[in-house]
């Protein structure tokens, strides 16, 4: 039995599975480490309704205080976890060594930049509540033109936000179709529409030199030669997992922590969250989800594979699902497409921007994507729980038109 | 146990309905409705569940 629960993380995976660890009983203590100074809050508003301006800050806790204080956690932010050593069971928390029983890492991820730019003043990402707040200072202060770079889900988001605030909005992608990578051609280019309807400027397949200037006099220099003006820019190109602090440790790590199908990563270690990394036992791939659903579960998971015994272990088999909010949309996807899987619309239609599609591939039905079409998503997320076939699956979506 | 959905926050990501479709149920408007507001004591891990996956933290269970 467990006497006590270190977390290093305090986001959603990491608050999510020190509440789960209550809920199941666990009377041990449990330290939470935060390298933010803030309340743990959520991140998906930060490129909604706070950046747009419909919510202040207090509005995206994670949980409210009434219902933290209870669970009685030793809550530590604003310090730095810098460092582990797994054989030792020591963690080193701003540089002073300290023993722990269970280890739970849920580090998250951060930011990429722009290679080989230096990050300018004016040129933000957008990932925690402080990038968020300075973004939406800028938009306050009446910027205009904004560039996003990088049309992944994270600057779509901005870039529909900042439109419905009335700046303009240029989107630039360095590949030749926005959103190809995880919904491939065909798709994407109907996600890349809705935008090119609200006013944005897309560019496509065109790469980006250099980003100078100040706020208020932004130029960005694209690979073509051209340049575009703007007040202010975002850059939304991917994240990195936050595992340097772990060199050394004794852990494996490979673009984030790996882990075992059942979330271990060593004895008495666990990670979750968009740190994490393992084999997906339905596919065999090796993954890391950056999802907001995958924290909660993976960290649902983690924190009971902590407590349990080997023999207890389940292995963590989620079908991975995530939403994005851009104009009147909603986008969802669960599963995981490949970009040349075959795709078919099984519902609705792409020219009403209302619809679901199935991805297959190898007979398999491998992912669902809906837009305004939530109810359709969650009953394709069943039939990927279930591993159902192509042509069941087709069979099963007849039955909704 | 009563559920209680914020409908200001809701946005219909049927997340909910996946866990307990006995409970909840987005339909063909994109609205969510509940089916049945006062669930057994047996459906309390579920609904808990429901609460902490909602991502827009929408739903609450009052006792």
């Amino acid at each position: 039995m467990r006497d006590s629960v270190t977390i290093v993380g305090a986001s959603l995976a990491g608050l999510r599975s020190a509440e789960t660890l209550r809920r199941d009983g666990f009377g041990g203590r449990i330290s939470l480490i935060g390298d933010e100074p803030h309340q743990p809050y959520d991140r998906p508003p930060l490129s909604k309704q706070v950046l747009a301006g419909d919510w202040e800050p207090e509005r995206a806790l994670l949980t409210p205080a009434e219902k933290l204080e209870p669970l009685g956690l030793d809550l530590r932010l604003g310090v730095r976890a810098t460092g582990l050593d797994v054989a030792a069971r020591e963690l080193e928390v701003d540089g002073v060594a300290e023993p722990f029983d269970g280890l739970l890492i849920a580090t998250g991820a951060r930011c990429r930049t722009l290679p080989g730019n230096g990050s300018p003043v004016g040129v933000h990402t957008l990932r925690t509540l402080d990038d968020c707040l300075a973004i939406r200072a800028a938009l306050d202060d009446g910027a205009r033109r904004m560039v996003v770079i990088g049309a992944g889900f994270i600057g779509a988001e901005v870039a529909s936000v900042a439109v419905g605030r009335g700046t303009s909005v240029t989107l630039v992608e360095a590949l030749p179709a926005p959103f190809a990578r995880v919904l491939g051609q065909e798709m994407g280019a109907v996600v890349a529409d809705v935008h090119v309807a609200n006013g944005v400027d897309l560019r496509c397949g065109v790469g980006v030199s250099s980003v100078a200037g100040e706020p208020g006099a932004m130029t960005v220099a694209m690979a073509d030669g051209s340049d575009v003006y703007a007040d202010l820019v975002v850059v939304g190109i991917g994240v990195v997992p936050n595992t340097e602090w772990l060199e050394g440790s004794g852990l494996t790590l490979d673009d984030g922590v790996v882990c075992d199908p059942t979330c271990l990563a060593a004895p008495n270690v666990v990670a979750a969250g968009d740190v994490a990394r393992w084999t997906d036992p339905r596919t065999g791939e090796s993954m890391r989800v950056e999802h907001w659903d995958n924290a909660v579960e993976q960290g649902r998971h983690a924190a009971r594979r902590l407590l349990a015994t080997d023999e207890e272990a389940e292995v963590f088999a989620p079908v991975p699902w995530f939403w994005s909010d851009q104009y009147d949309r909603k986008i969802q996807l669960a599963g995981r497409p490949h970009p040349d899987d075959e795709v078919r619309v099984v519902d609705g239609s792409t020219d009403e921007r209302r619809f679901a599609a199935f991805y297959g591939r190898r007979g398999q039905l491998t992912a669902v994507l809906g837009m305004n079409r939530p109810r359709q998503v969650m009953q394709g997320r069943g039939l990927l729980e279930q591993g159902v076939g192509w042509d069941d699956a087709l069979a099963v979506a007849a039955g909704w038109a | 146990m009563r559920i209680v959905v914020d409908y200001d926050l809701c946005e219909s990501n049927a997340i909910c309905m996946a866990i307990a479709p006995d409970v909840f149920e987005v339909r063909d408007d994109d609205f969510l409705y509940v089916l049945n507001e006062a669930p057994g004591e047996d459906r309390r891990e579920k609904m808990e569940e429901a609460v902490q996956r909602c991502p827009k933290q929408a739903i609450a269970i009052e006792d």
